[in-house]
């Protein structure tokens, strides 16, 4: 096997890994799109305990910020990711602080 | 954009940069208004820039480091070409102004890139604000690591030069769901406090990196509460209020005060309200240059007055 289709194994089997998780532990995935300067989905409904992660799927880096001020990004460049676990329920708001008319919510039952 | 803001010589000239490319904008003061003038001619035409006045500042805008995208894989090469024109100039400036978004992804490696670029400016003193591409560390702290030393950390400040009251404004921090940039009520009133007892005839420049008046809401190209700001700045005589963000140039003129934003030297954005939104704008490598630039300000001594200019990279 050459390295890069070693890499490329890898990768298989982190994803296989995540989504057997998803079952278990339940895994949410927001996907961040710039094309259109949206968090896509804007709101998601997760269960306490529940890691949500953002991925950056734009050319322009974009930020999350909880409002509340308990989550808080770096600059996420293309396909960077950011996550942050849920443990209390309740209704989090977030926004991007390069692009702050992007508004997302994050409702934990 | 609207063309009919401005009837004065330089403006007809910035539209005609604007048509090349961008590189820069200079300043002028002349009679207590600034006017901007293009820093190709001002380079070409030492005579016209002598009448005009000397060299007070040149303003860079929006160099996001560490930007490598398809609208502009090298800006480390096109920062250099903006910093070659202003080290060109007949007489070096004074001062340098940036408006922000010196970096694109607020790393500390991009913060100490672009500060080892700026060391070969040729020009006095270097002042700088944070755009939201310099803040966006989750610890809101390289910036002022970097940058923060001229403003104790608070990134506003005053100073004066030439007899010119200069005010360096924050308007990246306090983000409002919507999008418009916000000053806050602590800095509104460090402002009052700044101008209490200045005389009316002192030239004033305001510099933030989002424009200080509403150039395009549905994009947050504003700040909501600029109008408090210019309540304070109403009683003076020249005002000049820059800014960066929108990577392109837009000016009006309202009474004693002029607005203006500056080109970046990073890429272009699109017009207001063309396309889906902010982002860079790709245009052919050879009108690249083109659309980037750098802003120059003179100040003109009789009658007493600040001209802007503006220069493409071109």
């Amino acid at each position: 096997m050459n390295l890069k289709m070693f890499l490329a194994a890898g990768i298989l089997a982190a994803s296989l890994c995540a989504a057997s998780n998803g079952a278990g532990a339940a895994e949410a995935t927001i996907q961040v799109s710039a094309k259109n300067f949206m968090f896509t989905p804007g709101s998601v409904t997760v269960k306490a305990g529940t890691t949500v992660t953002w991925v950056n799927l734009d050319e322009e880096p974009h930020t999350v910020l909880s409002d509340a001020g308990l989550f808080r990004s770096s600059a996420l460049d293309t396909q960077e990711r950011f996550s942050f676990k849920f443990d209390k329920a309740g209704t989090y708001r977030y926004l991007c602080t390069i692009h702050p008319r992007m508004l997302g919510t994050v409702v934990v039952e | 954009m609207t063309d009919d803001s401005l009837d004065f010589p330089s403006r007809r000239r910035a539209l005609g940069c604007l048509a090349y490319g961008g590189a820069g904008t200079l300043f002028v003061l002349a009679g207590g208004v600034f006017t901007p003038l293009d820093l190709a001619a001002a380079a070409a035409d030492a005579d016209r820039t002598a009448r005009l006045g000397r060299p007070l500042f040149v303003q860079l805008s929006d160099t996001h480091i560490g930007f490598n995208k398809e609208a502009n894989p090298d800006v480390d090469a096109t920062l250099t070409r903006a910093i070659d024109l202003v080290n060109a100039m007949p007489e070096a400036p004074a001062l340098l102004i940036h408006t922000g978004d010196i970096t694109h992804l607020s790393r500390p490696a991009e913060f100490d890139h672009a500060q080892q670029l700026f060391s070969r400016i040729n020009a006095g003193e270097m002042h700088t604000v944070p755009g939201e591409h310099d803040t966006s560390d989750a610890t809101v702290s390289e910036y002022y690591s970097h940058f923060g030393k001229s403003s104790n950390n608070k990134g506003y400040y005053s100073f004066d030069h030439a007899g010119v009251h200069f005010i360096a404004l924050v308007n990246v921090l306090q983000f409002k769901p919507g999008g418009l940039g916000t000053l806050g009520s602590d800095q509104l009133e460090w402002v009052e406090d700044d101008l209490k007892g200045r005389s009316a005839s002192t030239p004033i420049v305001v510099f933030a990196h989002m424009p200080l008046w509403s150039v395009y809401e549905p994009w947050g190209w504003g700040t909501g509460d600029a109008p408090q700001l210019m309540a304070y700045l109403r009683r003076f005589g020249s005002v000049t209020v820059l800014n960066g963000h929108i990577h392109q140039i837009v000016q009006k003129v309202e009474g004693h005060v002029t607005f203006h934003t500056a080109r970046s030297t990073a890429y272009p954005q699109p017009a207001a309200g063309v396309g889906e939104g902010p982002g860079p704008l790709k245009v052919p490598a050879d009108q690249l240059a083109g659309a980037l630039g750098i802003s120059t300000v003179s100040l003109v001594k009789h009658p007493r007055t600040l001209a802007l200019a503006d220069r493409t990279l071109a």
